[in-house]
């Protein structure tokens, strides 16, 4: 049984349709990379996924169980779903530390006590873990991200979504959240990212989507994707994307 | 001219206290009424009913376009008239609290909406509910952007005690007009509560900009 199965999603913003009835399928362990034009819908499909959005049509299940932005439970299963964003979003008000450990502590997963120990192994697998007692602003767009993805590990997730985490990224600091994310999904985290950064999706993806005018346009490995494009809209994106 | 002579003065020092005693006290009861009101209806502001809506920013308005003697006024010598009868301080402390309210509710939904709607979604995306996104994620960020106007408008409030006079409250400035009356010593009398409202004005002050710095000590980028 697949861990997402999305079928015939449909959402509109007023008169705007952004998913245009997509489908898809996430299994256990998958790397799904999401590639595609600004503005084809990549972040929405992930927002509707964590239950961010109302949807107007299809479904989306997760584990089995039917999501919507107003299922009771959503506060549950999003504690199984970790999602970090283009622009961090860490609490500026709180060290890095208590960043990390202010989901589990309210959520009642981990004592005041085991907090510390919970953040340090968090931490530690982000390589964040000198920095636990600085404040967000002391640290780098990289490091802040990095600590983003902590925050969400520390709620043991099943579904990480990644949306474009490393565009804020000044270019020299892309390449240690994209290790971060790799180390994840060698270690057999289930992933569903939007990303620009091709060479990523093409060497860690387990399966290429590539979304257009809010309809997957193409999927298949990264192989398959980058190498033997199907449609003149991919094959005009890949080509876009080469420097 | 006979010389300025603050002696005579000295034998109502009694009731100066009680006088700074009593604006303190319709200050910090009026002020935490008032941030309680304003909280409240900021928040259910938010919350976009619109007969409530209608009800708060009419409130609000009310309260910001009539000078604030007629309010006390009002609450005093017409509220008896439907049955609402207060003594002097109570009436006071609730026409204080009604308008220092109105001003914590707009420098509150000020505050709510400096909060960029990330910072929320981030919260909710953790699974933590409601309640907790706003204690933990939006309320200390937000009361740090609104400090400076809230602890201003508190100095406002406790200057504008000095209304209650009118109905007879017996704070700093009933007592500064009975002693004159008494003692014929306006300009001493006058210059003894200036000096004494601003030395309350600038205990506050420092009081609020120690608190501040001890509160809000995350850096910030802007
Ligand atoms: N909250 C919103 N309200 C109105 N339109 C939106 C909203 N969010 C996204 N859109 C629109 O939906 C379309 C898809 O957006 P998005 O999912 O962010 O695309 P992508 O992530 O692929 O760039 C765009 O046209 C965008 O302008
Ligand atoms: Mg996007």
């Amino acid at each position: 049984m697949a861990l997402v199965e999305i079928k015939g999603l449909r959402k509109s913003f007023k008169d705007l349709e952004v998913l245009k009835g997509v489908s898809l399928t996430v299994e256990k362990g998958d790397i799904v990379a999401l590639i595609g034009r600004s503005g084809s819908g990549k972040s929405t499909l992930l927002r509707c996924i964590n239950g961010l959005e109302e949807t107007q049509g299809g479904t989306i299940e997760v584990g089995e169980r039917q999501i919507s932005a107003k299922m009771a439970g959503l506060r549950e299963y999003r504690q199984r779903v970790g999602i970090v964003f283009q622009q961090f979003n860490l609490f500026p008000h709180m060290n890095v530390e208590k960043n990390v450990t202010l989901a589990p502590v309210l959520t009642g997963k981990v004592s005041k006590a085991e907090a510390r120990k919970l953040a340090e192994e968090c931490l530690a697998k982000v390589g964040m873990l000198e920095k636990i007692n600085a404040w967000p602003e002391q640290l780098s767009g990289g490091q802040q991200q990095r600590v983003a993805i902590a925050r969400c590990l520390a709620m043991a997730p099943e579904l990480m979504l990644f949306d474009e985490v490393t565009s804020a990224l000044d270019p020299e600091l892309v390449g240690e959240v994209l290790k971060v994310m790799e180390d994840m999904a060698r270690q057999g985290m289930t992933m569903v990212l939007v990303t620009h950064e091709m060479s990523f999706a093409r060497n860690v993806a387990s399966k290429v989507v590539f979304m257009h005018q809010g309809k997957i346009w193409e999927e298949g490995t990264p192989e398959a994707v980058f190498g033997d494009p199907q449609t003149p809209e991919l094959r005009a994106f890949i080509s876009s994307t080469h420097h | 001219m006979n010389q300025f002579n603050f002696r005579p003065l000295f034998r109502y020092e009694d009731a100066f206290i009680e006088g700074i005693l009593t604006t303190l006290k319709l200050a910090f009861q009026a002020g935490a009424a008032g941030l309680i009101l304003g909280l409240v209806c900021a928040l259910l502001l938010g919350r976009g009913n619109r007969a409530i809506n209608l009800i708060i920013r009419s409130y609000i308005e009310l309260i910001r376009n009539t000078p604030p003697v007629i309010q006390i006024f009002i609450i005093f010598f017409v509220f008896p008239t439907i049955g609402v009868r207060l003594p002097p301080f109570e009436a006071s402390v609730v026409a204080l609290t009604l308008y220092f309210g109105a001003f914590v509710t707009e420098i509150v939904r000020s505050g709510l909406a400096s909060i960029p709607r990330s910072q929320l979604e981030a919260g909710h995306c953790l699974g933590i509910t409601n309640l907790q996104v706003f204690l933990h994620v939006v309320m200390l960020p937000a009361l740090r952007n609104i400090y400076p106007s809230l602890t201003s408008q508190f100095i406002l409030l406790l200057l504008g005690t000095s209304v209650a006079s009118f109905i007879s409250t017996e704070e700093l400035f009933h007592t500064a007009a009975f002693v004159d009356s008494r003692t014929f010593r306006s300009f001493e009398v006058y210059a003894l509560i200036s000096a004494i409202y601003v030395s309350l004005v600038i205990a506050f002050r420092l009081f609020f900009f120690a608190f501040g710095k001890l509160a809000f000590r995350w850096p910030t980028a802007r």
